[in-house]
């Protein structure tokens, strides 16, 4: 048996950033020219065409329930159901994700519900010294809901 | 530039044939399509062959050593569920370029049951289910809820898309399906993502299908043109971008980029479309497309369904050879299977379920990426 080392911890998307005091965050790109917000930089903006004119942005982590499905059947090995839901976040860009905390039941679900990004910590099988950064959504109803995973305000 | 013709076309049924190879099927479509045209090999100039599923291997020359290996250039050409639409495109480019005056297009693919693809990974991380769902039906039913948002469409709207097309495939003895099924059966099946059940996902089957494409001087020489089908408009996009793409594919912009493009190359619009074969690789694309290729107005493709518009018998008939829902999706070959519905309906040839008097007729297909291509096809 192996003695505990520390865990890896690897962000699931490159928009996902930790800052200095360890609290992670959403960074995206926006275009310079045209103003649209991207979530991964690339060489050029696809919108305008324009080249290197992506500069990186905070992005908003609170938005609007767009579109979902609820997933029961997925690849071998996926535990399901759950709700995939697509976020326009305010200000700008379009997520995927998880959204938790609500029945994967149509009949729960509103589109442009105010959601929340969270970000939890979790693990797969098979990479044991990998701590994974990934964000949910939470439902954002009345009052903030419980932070999970180091994320603040 | 010279109008280019279809004067050959058929295709194999669509099934599930583990024992066969690629090049077996594709060969035996293309031996097909060369007898409907009373041509043979020797008679081709080119061969544009199809194939997603072994998309490095040559498939259009292994077909060729099945059938004739004659030299001539073929060209293999690989763009997800546009595939055989783009070698049947490129077989037209290359008429109407002056290069060539016959050409063959092949549409081939074997593939396996269950879900299509494997998970996404993000750093060697599989993500699925981690940061939701990526699968195509999760894609679509996605999409379609979209739809719901926008316009209050209902899980029973969409799961008559498919209702619809099994009953249509009854009378396709081509199709991987011939059986009815009732509303509650397709509501009641084994839910894969809401709104899409089972029965609301097209059917991975293998199969092929082929064309012989020709110039108007060749087809008059040749004598071919009794039967030939005029090609009005063949048009190909890709994704232009919305700020939607970022999260999930988009294939509504990238389909109405292609209908615009279409029906202006064609001189028609949609009012003048006889039939149409349409991408329903899953129940609620086919209402999206509806909209997509203007044969209502937005929010309208619900009450399109409801009153039996598409249906065979209807005014505008969509997918009457079962569609992918129902006849299968090989991706491969299904671009050009639809061509052949289309034009084995222009040609008067369809039976039991021929749409009468059909003129014109408009095929689509748009594949993830995005790639997305429509034919406008007109009787001589």
């Amino acid at each position: 048996m192996s003695t505990p080392t520390a865990r890896v911890l690897q962000p699931l998307g490159s928009f996902i950033k930790v800052d200095s005091a360890g609290n992670p965050f959403l960074e995206g790109v926006q275009c310079a020219t045209c103003g649209e917000v991207l979530l991964e930089s690339r060489r050029g903006c696809p919108k305008c065409a324009a080249i290197g004119t992506l500069e990186p942005v905070r992005l908003s982590e609170t938005g609007k329930l767009f579109s979902y499905t609820i997933v029961h059947r997925s690849f071998p090995g996926i535990e399901t159901p759950f709700i995939s839901a697509i976020v326009e976040l305010d200000g700008g860009g379009f997520l995927r994700g998880n959204l938790i905390g609500v029945e994967p039941n149509p009949a729960a679900l509103r589109f442009d519900m105010p959601v929340r990004v969270q970000f939890d910590h979790t693990q797969v099988t098979g990479k044991p010294d990998l701590e994974l950064l990934r964000y949910v959504f939470v439902p954002l109803v009345g009052r903030r809901p419980m932070n999970v995973g180091g994320n603040h305000a | 530039m010279p109008d280019v013709y279809v004067v050959g076309t058929d295709m194999i049924r669509f099934g599930r044939y583990p024992e066969r190879t690629v090049d077996d099927m594709g060969a035996e479509a293309a031996l097909l399509a060369l007898a409907d045209a009373r041509l043979g090999i020797r008679d081709m100039q080119a061969v544009y062959c199809g194939n997603l599923g072994q998309a490095n291997a040559a498939v259009g020359q292994r077909i060729m050593k099945q059938i004739g290996q004659t030299g001539v250039p073929v060209v293999n050409t690989a763009n997800a569920c546009a595939t055989g639409a783009t070698a049947f495109r490129e077989g037209w480019i290359a008429i109407k370029a002056g290069l060539y005056d016959l050409v063959l297009c092949v549409g081939v693919e074997q593939m396996g049951k269950g879900m299509l693809g494997s998970p996404k990974s993000y750093a060697g991380i599989p993500v699925e289910g981690l940061l939701g769902s990526a699968t195509m039906p999760a894609s679509f039913a996605t999409l379609g809820m979209e739809h719901v948002r926008n316009y209050g469409t209902t899980f029973e709207q969409f799961a008559k898309v498919s209702v619809k097309n099994h009953h249509h495939s009854t009378l396709n003895g081509k199709a991987m399906y011939q059986f009815e099924t009732p509303l509650e059966d397709v509501m009641n099946a084994e839910m894969i993502a809401y709104p899409l059940t089972k029965l609301m996902c097209s059917v991975n089957v293998d199969g092929a299908a082929a064309a012989v494409l020709c110039s108007e001087t060749k087809a008059r020489e040749l004598g071919l043109m009794s039967r030939a089908v005029r090609i009005r408009a063949s048009v190909l996009t890709s994704d232009p971008y919305t700020p939607q793409n970022l999260a999930n594919q988009d294939f509504n912009a990238v389909t109405r980029l292609a209908a615009h493009g279409a029906y202006e190359m064609a001189g028609v619009g949609p009012g003048d479309i006889d039939l149409i074969e349409l991408h329903d690789c899953f129940a609620t694309a086919e209402l999206l497309h509806y909209e997509n290729l203007g044969i209502c107005n937005d929010g309208e493709a619900g009450r399109l369904i409801d009153t039996g518009y598409t249906a065979l018998g209807g005014e505008l008939p969509v997918n009457v050879s079962g569609g992918l829902l129902s006849k299968g999706h090989p991706l491969g070959a299904t671009g050009i299977a639809n061509i052949y519905e289309v034009t084995t309906h222009l040609r008067d040839e369809a039976g039991a379920r021929q749409v009468p008097g059909a003129r014109l007729g408009l095929t689509h297909v748009v594949g993830a990426g995005a790639a997305c291509a429509i034919h406008i096809l007109e009787k001589v």
